[in-house]
């Protein structure tokens, strides 16, 4: 049975900043653009942004895109891609001013300049003790007024929008070129074909792979399951931000400023064990460092509660008017996701995935590139990324804050100009669809709804979740990642016999979360494939048996593919577009 | 609720923030069952909110709702 097919100039797969963002792009030249998104776009995960958007406006003091480049190179451990990173900061500026000039209501100084502040690795002349004032903020709330600032402008140019709807499966011809998506409509449980000359995948990060992540549930690596099962690479998808300091169980952040007011870590013994990993920083020592202790506490068996598998965090000895009137929200937070009153117990806590910097392999003009016929980046042609689900690579093996709507905004804009471009050059006839069009995704629906019995997607996708956590977290060993990879094949494998009870098609949330865990498998499978190869360690890369980073072997991007879990690699560009290189260097703060 | 109008709520239910999801999961798994129709109703309402302003009121650093929707919110409170 072939499926109804619509017809648009430009398909976007998500309606986060990115998404958002080039959608604009796209309607602003006239075209016909169709955004698809499983949630409304104002309840995108970029709400959850609070700290800024970086951009050397220099309203606050000394500043200009060099220095911001290099803190962003040398924050990448050296994994990013300096084209790309010299180009992210050279439009900063460009891409806030239009943001401002749309109505965003950033925070200002008397002088009616936007607000600016400092913020971890942003610094002033090339890594000088002086820190930037380069963070660009609306209160805490930036993700929020950036999505809502952005889904106005695209209502007034047009944008049509087509909300609960489920991407499924890239539509590729025979030469490989992308000709659109299919995607489920949740409110008739219907499939269609999307035909387009361009599609973006905008689909976000894939933190829910990890058991304890900050990561909202919509967050299950869509775009990225998309690609793999289309025959594309992932890259670098070893490499995934922690935070130490998440509520046990919950994944909630506890902010950073608990320590800062002299909250510190316990473990079950009562020991506070930071003293013996950092002795003068102590719980104040970096994110990296305190994650890795606490794993370390928690692996040799002086982890807290009936499974030894977290630490506490106390702070009751700053008593209650502190707590309450310097850490708003934590009390609360404490007693809603861990069932403890910080001002008279301590807080459960475990190191927290936060943000993936791998990815769909793109360029900085958006286009997805894979190794073909002897060149290592051959563009897929119709095909773009953008955003936390693509890996240009701005980030490499580690982001700075405010980073990431900086990214959001330049590279959404720039896949969207890239787009335009590529349409106005294309016939006016949309290049015909091939006859297998849909059939990977009326064949998955197809088995969902005739499977009679097998696994549940709730106890498969808890045990991905648990075997990411324990076997591929923020500190890695070399044995449990070896296991992790034999435990993923298991699951994996579980994954293709799930079943459901409730065969219905209208708005049936067990079918999508079903279609969800597929794209869970894929991405937990790129990650620890990619993990347990990677011997060094790099960015947010910790291995215990190669604590160092190895520029001789592994200065270099992993490249994941699903057909036979294969891997291959690719270089780094070192030479930036305009200026000299940053060498490598050994990382200190 | 029948099932097709708890899958609904269900997905309103799925935030841009974690905070929420969790909370609402939590709400819906153990009042879902026997939530009359009319706080349904308020329910899906108030999920009409954005996420950060839902957030202060169910934290409670929030009052600002209409009073209609005030039963409800207690009991999102208090889950």
């Amino acid at each position: 049975m072939s499926l109804p097919v619509r017809t648009f100039d430009a398909i976007v797969v998500g309606a986060g900043g990115s998404g958002l963002r080039a959608a604009l792009e796209l309607s602003r030249a006239g075209l016909r653009v169709a955004v698809l998104t499983k949630v409304f776009p104002t309840r995108s995960h970029t709400v959850a942004a609070q700290g800024g958007v970086a951009a050397p406006l220099a309203n606050s003091g000394e500043d200009n895109w060099h220095w911001h480049m290099y803190d962003t190179v040398k924050g990448s451990d050296y994994l990013g891609d300096q084209d790309a990173i010299e180009y992210m900061c050279r439009r900063a500026v460009e891409v806030v001013i239009e943001l401002e000039h749309m109505g965003m209501p950033f925070d200002r100084l008397e002088n009616g300049k936007i607000y600016q502040r400092p913020f971890g690795g942003h610094t002033q002349d090339y890594g000088s003790a002086k820190m930037a004032m380069r963070a660009c903020a609306a209160a805490d709330r930036t993700g929020h007024a950036m999505l809502h600032t952005l889904y106005q402008q695209n209502v007034h140019a047009n944008t049509q929008f087509f909300v609960e709807w489920m991407a499924l499966d890239l539509v590729r011809d025979a030469e490989g070129d992308v000709l659109g998506v299919t995607a489920l409509e949740m409110e008739t449980g219907e499939a269609s074909l999307f035909h387009a000359k361009a599609t973006l995948l905008a689909t976000g990060g894939a933190g829910r792979i990890f058991a304890a992540s900050t990561n909202a549930f919509i967050n299950t690596g869509d775009g990225l399951g998309m690609a793999a099962r289309a025959g594309l690479p992932l890259q670098d998808m070893e490499f995934y931000q922690f935070h130490p300091t998440g509520v046990y169980g919950a994944g909630v952040l506890i902010t950073e400023g608990v320590r800062g007011e002299g909250g510190y870590l316990l473990n079950k013994n009562g020991e506070r064990f930071m003293e013996r990993y950092a002795p003068n920083a102590k719980d104040l020592a970096s994110r990296d460092v305190v994650s890795r202790a606490m794993t370390t506490e928690i692996k040799e068996g002086r982890g807290c509660g009936p499974d030894a598998d977290h630490v506490m965090l106390k702070l009751d000895h700053l008593g209650a008017d502190v707590i309450n009137q310097r850490l708003p929200g934590i009390r609360e937070i404490a007693i809603k996701f861990a069932n403890a009153d910080p001002i008279r117990e301590p807080i459960p806590v475990v190191p927290t995935v936060h943000y993936q910097m791998g990815g769909i392999p793109a360029n900085y003009l958006g286009e997805v590139v894979v190794p073909a016929g002897g060149n290592d980046e051959a563009v897929v042609r119709g095909l773009y990324a953008a955003g936390e689900c693509s890996c240009v690579s701005v980030h490499g093996a580690n982001r700075l804050g405010t980073n990431s709507l900086l990214d959001l905004l330049v590279f959404g804009k720039s896949s969207g100009e890239q787009m335009v471009k590529s349409i106005r050059a294309m016939p006016e006839a949309h290049k015909p669809l091939p006859k297998d069009a849909g059939e990977r995704s009326q064949a998955r629906l197809v088995r969902l709804d005739s499977a009679r019995s097998g696994e549940r997607v709730a106890e498969v996708s808890n045990e991905l979740r648990r075997t990411m956590q324990a076997h591929c977290g923020v500190f890695r060993f070399p044995e449990l990642l070896i296991e992790g990879v034999e435990k993923m094949k298991a699951i994996a494998a579980r994954a293709e016999r799930i079943a459901i009870e409730d065969k219905s098609k209208v708005f049936n949330t067990a079918r999508i979360e079903a279609l969800e865990l597929d794209n869970l498998v894929e991405t937990a499978m790129a990650t620890v494939v990619s993990a347990e190869a990677r011997k060094e360690s790099r960015g947010a890369q910790a291995r215990s048996d190669h604590p160092d980073r190895d520029d001789a072997n592994w200065l270099k991007h992993t490249l994941w593919y699903k057909d036979g879990n294969r891997l291959a690699y690719k270089p780094v560009h070192l030479k930036p577009l305009s200026v000299d290189s940053f060498e490598p260097k050994v990382r200190t703060y | 609720m029948d099932r097709l109008q708890h899958d609904r709520l269900k997905w309103k239910c799925r935030r841009g923030l974690l905070e929420l999801d969790l909370v609402l999961e939590r709400f819906l798994r153990r009042e879902g069952k026997t939530l009359s129709e009319s706080d349904a109703a308020a329910l899906s309402e108030l999920l009409e909110q954005p996420d950060n302003d839902l957030w202060e009121l169910v934290i409670g650093r929030s009052d600002r709702v209409d009073a209609r929707l005030r039963g409800i919110l207690a009991q999102l409170r208090a889950c």
